[in-house]
């Protein structure tokens, strides 16, 4: 049985090397709002408000295109739709959770944060403190996510473009899913996802990110038909 | 940008955080829908992953010799084998950087 604490400092440890990946997209994130014109303390606000990567880049490239507010604000609601997705495989793990806890907790669940609290979930099941792991990765991400777009908001065009550090992003998820390669189901719905994505880039409100998973899982439940 | 649409964009980004986990309970779920949702996992990540890496800044599709295609290949390869985050991290923007600088520069 683990403590609090030990839980906690675990899932700040399981989260820490995605902070190799975060931390430059936080500061390029914070770049390119000032770089468009946007006033810094909006730029941070969304830091703090929305706590989005991809979402707060899409609002802020949006916004700067011209598009109206609605579009931009509906945008963001699709891209961290996925969040549903994450929510229904953790409630069973903070299903004993006060309503109150519940309500805390969910303000930090992060894609990477979801991704290494869940596979400690799956492998620890019966500890009686499982949720602060998930709030050891959370504050993580957060503190991190908070300094670095800040950063990037100062540094503002500094950073330099060639590096091409946003390519860091799809870098940090490869190493989450890499392992699941092993098993030939997940590599089925792994790669209907990802072609299912391409396919529907174009479609409305930036919807690829939850229609090809929504794909990705209808294929998952064949799958397990087969199996049977 | 207004301070109006941020909090609205906030809200609606809390929204789909919090819906699931606080209005679900382990009854409303059923052993099949569990199942499936083991492979949540896998279903949503390549959504990131794929046009992180084959689709440009502007929307469009890249060469296949692109850098970026390569610099996956290797992360997915060094992070099959160590196992270890940050070596699949650094192998994919190493391999990436030593292409777009020292190969075609």
């Amino acid at each position: 049985m683990f403590s609090k604490k030990q839980l906690f400092n675990r899932g700040m440890l399981d989260i820490a090397p995605h902070m190799l990946s975060v931390i430059p997209f936080g500061i390029i994130c914070g770049a390119i709002g000032v770089e468009l014109g946007f006033n810094p303390y909006l730029v941070y606000a969304m830091s703090f408000i929305i706590f989005g990567g991809a979402s707060q880049i899409v609002f802020l490239q949006l916004l700067s295109g011209g598009a109206t507010s609605l579009v931009a604000v509906t945008s963001v609601g699709i891209i961290n739709s996925r969040h549903l997705l994450y929510g229904a495989v953790l409630s069973e793990y903070l299903e004993k959770l006060s309503l109150i806890k519940k309500l805390l907790i969910s303000y930090i669940v992060v894609d990477q944060g979801f991704a290494e609290s869940n596979k400690f979930f799956k492998k620890n099941r019966s500890e009686k403190y499982l949720h602060y792991h998930l709030i050891g990765t959370g504050c993580t991400m957060w503190v991190c996510w908070q300094i670095a777009t800040l950063s990037g908001i100062i540094l503002g065009s500094f950073v330099p473009e060639e590096l091409g550090l946003k390519f860091a992003i799809p870098l940090t998820f490869i190493a989450i899913v890499v392992q699941d390669l092993k098993k030939l189901d997940h590599v089925i719905v792994m790669i209907t996802c990802g072609l299912s994505s391409l396919l529907f880039f174009d479609a409305p409100f930036k919807s690829y990110i939850i229609i090809a998973p929504l794909i990705a899982l209808f294929v998952a439940a064949l799958l397990l038909k087969l199996k049977k | 940008m207004t301070l109006a649409s941020i909090i609205f964009a906030g809200v609606l980004t809390y929204f789909t955080r919090m819906t699931m986990i606080a209005l679900i309970s382990r009854d409303m779920l059923g052993d099949k829908i569990k199942a499936v949702l083991e492979y949540v996992p896998s279903a949503v990540f390549p959504a990131i992953i794929f046009p992180g890496v084959f689709i440009n800044d502007f929307g469009a599709f890249i060469e296949f010799n692109d850098p970026k295609i390569f610099g996956a290949l290797i992360a997915v390869l060094v992070g099959f084998l160590s196992k270890n985050i940050i070596a699949t991290i650094l192998a994919g923007l190493v391999s990436y950087w030593f292409l777009i600088f020292v190969i075609f520069s």
